[in-house]
């Protein structure tokens, strides 16, 4: 008895071990808890201990530390990556380091990162996905010296600590939807969502008040199928879509994977939302709406080596150069259509052309 | 409401329902080999994960779905022997050991995807066979028989699956090993000895359904079992250790999910409702839980480990 009470926890703690080597999954890199240099406070406390022999000059020469955290892998194609290129066009004019932890869909998981990247002095802690924002205040209040940034979110609730960014998602959803309509022949356009909240449901507004306005008697069937995740889900929405009528189709978020492959599948042309989504299909992919995150980050980094580290909400549009349609060459899109696209996305810029807000 | 009754509609919604039913399927059958011979595996997910990754990278790497599912099913086998030595020769807790593995296929895939693969790249699945005459019977043919391979096989193993278990010597030894292993035991049937290999027919059946979903979508991405596999376990209480049993659970699940994204789609239920018409599979499946652990009994032995030294 006792022998198998031995050999039990022995198999329990192997099988554990197992497990927590599996689960550091990411680089050296994306771990937190495993980033070398917790130097930032040694180095805010130099210029204190030796004032007179080191003046200002050394902290400026250390890179700003940014340390993201998304719910889904950084190279998805969709919500994370958004985030993972922008801060990478923002290293190509400024010294940054960078750390991402992705993959943490668990909140508890992406709590503990945030925790991590603040304990270890980084700069600028990004949580990016609302539904971090609950914890976040939390972690804000323990780490006063610490500046966040939540997105998408259009609140920093109070804290002089959190930068909010948010996007006007539906600005480039109007513009899909404008050529969605002049592309379906059978006036049906099918779309796939996560839930109806936050940018989703922005640029899904957006793009049904789009396709609408160009094309009255398109019929925009809009599904929700409530999970970010469940690749299957949207694979068989966008299916359920078809059978439908539907012969064009769009979708947001990090599940549409499934669903752009149904297009590929029928050769259906496919709207991208977030990241460019060409690679998802060289053929069907007709445009998308990028973000360009780096108009807010900029402001922030300059904010926080100014000494304010929150307390303001950003926004990205077409206005200030935020968000970007990305056309693919390999679908072949009919000019009048590409004119329509770009005199929208002039007019919205202008405030010709109004995109409902969302409720 | 009136759209949803049109009979392409319907047709469609029967096909997905299908579809969808066929990871549930593959597993729970697999598991209820193992829990016949009272063996429980919480892992599932984690090992459908592991075949779902094998089999699209080997896909993407080869072009070849059939190298994809042949390598998927050698990861089932290894996967069982694992689990085999933790279970049989540690003797460990199974519960416990089952969340180990589903932790492990959970971080080991996203660790091989995002160091091999990256950005997410569309393979080639493996196309949908239409049964020659039958496919072309009107509405039916569309509905059962035009869909890919595994989905075929996962419903050729129901009647094959019973018959191991009712009609075979070792289908007996199954049974036996799952209710009373020490009575088993004394008339020579060696527990282990079929407890490994319910196993790795377990473990590899899971591995198939973890591929058939990866080459169904043509996509791999993190967690992309989305919480399947311990459906599939449910059902295997839902259809009573029973392969009808849970080739009708499965079925259930697949078509109300199926449904519910029909309503959606033509906006029959939205807002709230939708959200709670999404609900409806886990519901359906808690009552009928319910109602069958009333009414009949799991094996004896389930999750008790076999020490002959007693």
């Amino acid at each position: 008895m006792k022998a198998s009470k031995t050999r039990a926890i022995a198999s329990a703690a192997a099988a554990f071990a197992l497990v927590t080597t599996a689960c550091g999954s990411d680089d050296a890199a994306d771990e937190p808890a495993a980033e070398p240099p917790v130097e930032t406070e040694a180095a805010a406390d130099e210029p204190a201990a030796e004032p007179a022999a080191e003046p200002a000059a050394e902290p400026a020469a250390e890179p700003m530390k940014i340390g993201i955290v998304a719910p889904s892998a950084e190279n998805d194609l969709a919500w994370s990556q958004s985030m993972f290129d922008s801060v990478n066009r923002v290293g190509e004019g400024r010294d940054i380091e960078v750390a991402i932890s992705g993959g943490l869909f668990v909140v508890e998981d992406a709590v503990a990162a945030l925790r991590g990247y603040a304990e270890d002095g980084f700069d600028l802690v990004i949580a990016h996905g609302t539904q971090f924002g609950g914890p976040l205040q939390e972690i804000a209040d323990d780490f006063p010296e610490v500046a966040f940034a939540l997105g998408t979110s259009t609140d920093f609730f109070g804290k002089d600590n959190i930068f909010a960014y948010s996007v006007d998602a539906g600005q480039g959803g109007y513009v899909n939807g404008v050529m969605a309509a002049q592309l379906t022949a059978s006036n049906v356009i099918g779309v796939v969502g996560p839930v109806p909240a936050g940018d989703a449901k922005l640029y899904i507004d957006g793009f049904v008040a789009g396709a609408e306005a160009q094309n009255p008697d398109a019929e925009v069937n809009v599904n929700y199928i409530d999970s970010f995740g469940d690749v299957q889900l949207a694979s068989e929405a966008a299916k359920a879509h078809v059978a439908n009528g539907a012969d064009v189709l769009t979708g947001t978020a990090q599940m549409v994977v499934g669903a752009t492959g149904v297009a590929a599948e029928e050769g259906i042309p496919w709207f991208g939302t977030q990241s460019n989504q060409t690679d998802l299909g060289a053929d069907i992919v007709v445009s998308s709406q990028v973000y360009h995150w780096e108009i807010v980050l900029e402001q922030m980094l300059d904010k926080i080596t100014a000494g304010t580290l929150g307390g303001e909400a950003f926004v990205i549009s077409f206005e200030n150069m935020g968000l970007e349609m990305e056309y693919n060459d390999g679908f072949g899109l009919d000019a009048s259509v590409r004119e329509s696209a770009d005199a929208t996305v002039a007019g919205i810029s202008e405030g010709t052309i109004e995109v409902p807000a969302g409720e | 409401m009136g759209d949803f009754f049109t009979v392409s509609v319907l047709v469609a919604t029967l096909a997905s329902g299908i579809r969808l039913a066929t990871p549930f399927l593959l597993a729970g059958l697999g598991e209820t080999i193992g829990q016949r011979s009272g063996v429980l595996n919480l892992g599932v997910e984690g090992v459908m994960l592991l075949g779902a990754f094998t089999a699209y990278y080997v896909t993407l790497e080869t072009d070849s779905p059939t190298l994809g599912i042949l390598a998927a099913i050698m990861v089932g086998l290894m996967m069982g022997l694992v689990y085999a030595f933790i279970t049989l020769v540690m003797q460990a807790e199974q519960g416990i050991s089952g969340i180990g593995i589903y932790l492990f296929g959970l971080g080991f895939t996203d660790l091989l995807f995002q160091k091999n693969v990256g950005t997410p790249i569309p393979i080639s699945g493996l196309g949908d066979i239409h049964i020659p005459l039958l496919s072309d019977i009107p509405k039916i043919g569309e509905i059962f028989f035009q869909h890919s391979l595994p989905v075929y096989v996962a419903f050729a193993l129901v009647p094959v699956v019973w018959f191991m278990i009712n009609k075979t010597t070792f289908g007996l030894n199954i049974r036996a090993v799952g209710e009373t292993p020490e009575a088993a035991d004394t008339l020579g049937v060696s527990v282990n000895g079929t407890r490994l290999i319910t196993i790795l027919i377990a473990n590899t059946m899971a591995c198939l359904a973890g591929a058939a979903l990866a080459l169904e979508v043509g996509i791999f991405q993190q967690n992309l079992t989305a919480g399947q596999g311990f459906i599939a376990i449910a059902l295997v209480y839902f259809g009573a250790w029973r392969s009808y049993g849970v080739m009708l659970g499965a079925l259930l699940f697949g078509v109300v999910q199926a449904t519910v994204l029909q309503w959606k789609t033509l906006g029959i239920v939205e807002g709230a409702a939708a959200s709670l018409a999404a609900m409806a599979p886990a519901l359906l499946t808690i009552v009928v839980l319910v109602i069958v652990s009333r009414r009949v009994a799991a094996p004896s032995a389930l999750t008790r480990p076999f020490d002959r030294s007693g």
